[in-house]
């Protein structure tokens, strides 16, 4: 069985970055493009999941999932 | 044959540098062995936090501004030029001003961090700011005409210079109506694009009380979209609505022009390995301060400490030894809380800031760093 992976059309790499620098990358990326954009947001920080789902929240996106890669994780958020 | 060392950048980073080298390398110098020059745009050197104590007339423009020349080491070449672009397999710097492109075996980008308020519709137009010399001067103008209203402060982009100044002003503006008996004719709200209201946790968290206790109204998750000046009103991406009748915003910021054309990184920031600063796929190319992607604050003393660690680095190389200096990280960091408290902070990649109570002495501490910050920039502080 396999699982399909969500494709996203475009990457914000954050890796190496501290809080709350991954969100802001994936919110100044949220800025620059259109509406039903898929946003891979790539992170090792430990807070990012639980920041980006807050913000995606309040703002009005969707994150679409949230996967451990073992060293970072990957963020999938839709424009919405 | 004598090795070039080019520094881009004439602010506090690449000063330092420029000056530390002077002395490490004396004897090289004399010998002919090594070069030293600086590349900036401007031929005076600025110190930005000046420009906050001008938004409340405690200090004048000048009071921030140097000759280049009178602080930089006689023994260091200064070029007034703009580098466009650097030809990595020639060794060479191309410039704008000059037929000639410059060469380096050692380059140091310092290039610093820049105001971008166009990226956010209305910002220019309508926003003021304390980052830079005109914009702290129209600020100050704007507060002394106002006799009450809604004073908004908003951070509109990160990362951006000195993390702790949206919180210095906002404290310190709200003291300085108290001072005046002129408090209570005015609403302070105060924006941050996350979920606190600092970056930094620890900072977030002391912070949080303190403006809330001097009923300082707080708008957290606050992307600004738009500004109407019109209407004067600033929204945010998240729907919320602020009327205000001063807006005092934090700008976007982005890293040099330059960074991006000689390919260094994204937005103008340098990818670098944080403990060696050394530009990450690029062979003799360092980057320091706000141009280097750290994950420290872009602060001056970040750059401060930086700079060291670059010139020990560039001088075990000369002189074929391992280059074993690192940076940690270290950064400090003054908040003025007041017009007459202060706070002071203390943190490296390992150690969180811990913010003390603030105290008077604290306060006259950062005023006093302020007027000794020329020894700073000559390296000898």
């Amino acid at each position: 069985m396999t699982t399909k992976q969500t494709e996203a059309d475009t990457t914000v790499d954050a890796r190496g970055a501290t809080c709350p620098g991954p969100l802001m990358d994936l919110i100044s990326e949220i800025r620059a493009v259109d509406t039903d954009t898929v946003i891979a947001l790539l992170s090792d920080a430990e807070k990012s999941p639980t920041e980006v789902q807050e913000w995606a929240d309040e703002s009005g996106n969707e994150v679409l999932d949230i996967a451990d890669e073992g060293d970072h994780y990957r963020i999938h958020v839709k424009k919405l | 044959m004598t090795e070039h060392i080019a520094i881009v950048g004439g602010g506090t980073g690449g000063t330092v540098l420029a000056n530390t080298l002077a002395e490490k390398l004396d004897a090289e110098l004399a010998a002919g062995e090594v070069e030293i020059t600086l590349f900036n745009d401007s031929e005076d050197h600025v110190y930005k936090p000046v420009w906050l104590y001008v938004a409340f007339g405690q200090r004048e423009p000048a009071d921030g501004r140097r000759p280049l020349r009178e602080v930089v080491d006689d023994r260091v070449t200064i070029r007034q030029d703009y580098v466009v672009d650097v030809d990595y397999e020639r060794k060479e710097l191309e410039l704008v001003d000059a037929i000639d492109p410059a060469p380096y075996d050692k380059l140091v980008v310092a290039t610093g961090a820049q105001l971008e308020p166009e990226r956010v519709p209305g910002l220019a137009e309508a926003g003021h700011h304390f980052y830079g010399e005109e914009g702290a001067q129209a600020l100050r103008d704007e507060l002394l005409e106002m006799d009450g209203g809604h004073i908004v402060l908003s951070v509109v982009g990160t990362p951006h210079m000195c993390p702790a100044a949206p919180l210095e002003f906002t404290f310190m503006v709200d003291d300085w109506l108290r001072e005046r008996g002129r408090r209570e004719a005015f609403n302070i709200t105060y924006t941050y694009p996350i979920m606190r209201v600092h970056g930094n946790e620890h900072i977030a968290e002391w912070a949080d009380p303190r403006l809330r206790e001097r009923d300082i109204g707080i708008e957290t998750m606050f992307n600004a979209e738009a500004v109407d000046p019109e209407a004067q009103t600033i929204t945010s991406m998240e729907g919320t609505e602020l009327d205000y009748d001063l807006l005092v915003a934090i700008p976007p910021h982005t890293g040099s022009d330059f960074v991006e054309s000689a390919g260094l990184g994204e937005g103008g920031w340098v990818d670098v390995d944080k403990h060696t600063l050394e530009a990450t796929g690029f062979d003799d190319v360092y980057a320091i301060g706000d141009a280097a992607q750290t994950g420290v604050p872009k602060a001056g003393s970040a750059a401060h400490y930086q700079a060291n660690v670059v010139a020990q680095r560039l001088a075990s190389d000369l002189r074929g030894q391992p280059a074993t200096a690192v940076y940690g990280g270290k950064t400090i960091c003054f908040i003025e809380t007041g017009m007459d408290d202060a706070t002071f902070v203390e943190f490296d990649y390992e150690r969180p800031p811990e913010p003390s109570e603030p105290t008077r002495a604290m306060h006259w501490s950062k005023l006093a760093y302020n007027e000794s910050y020329w020894l700073t920039a000559r390296g000898l502080l």
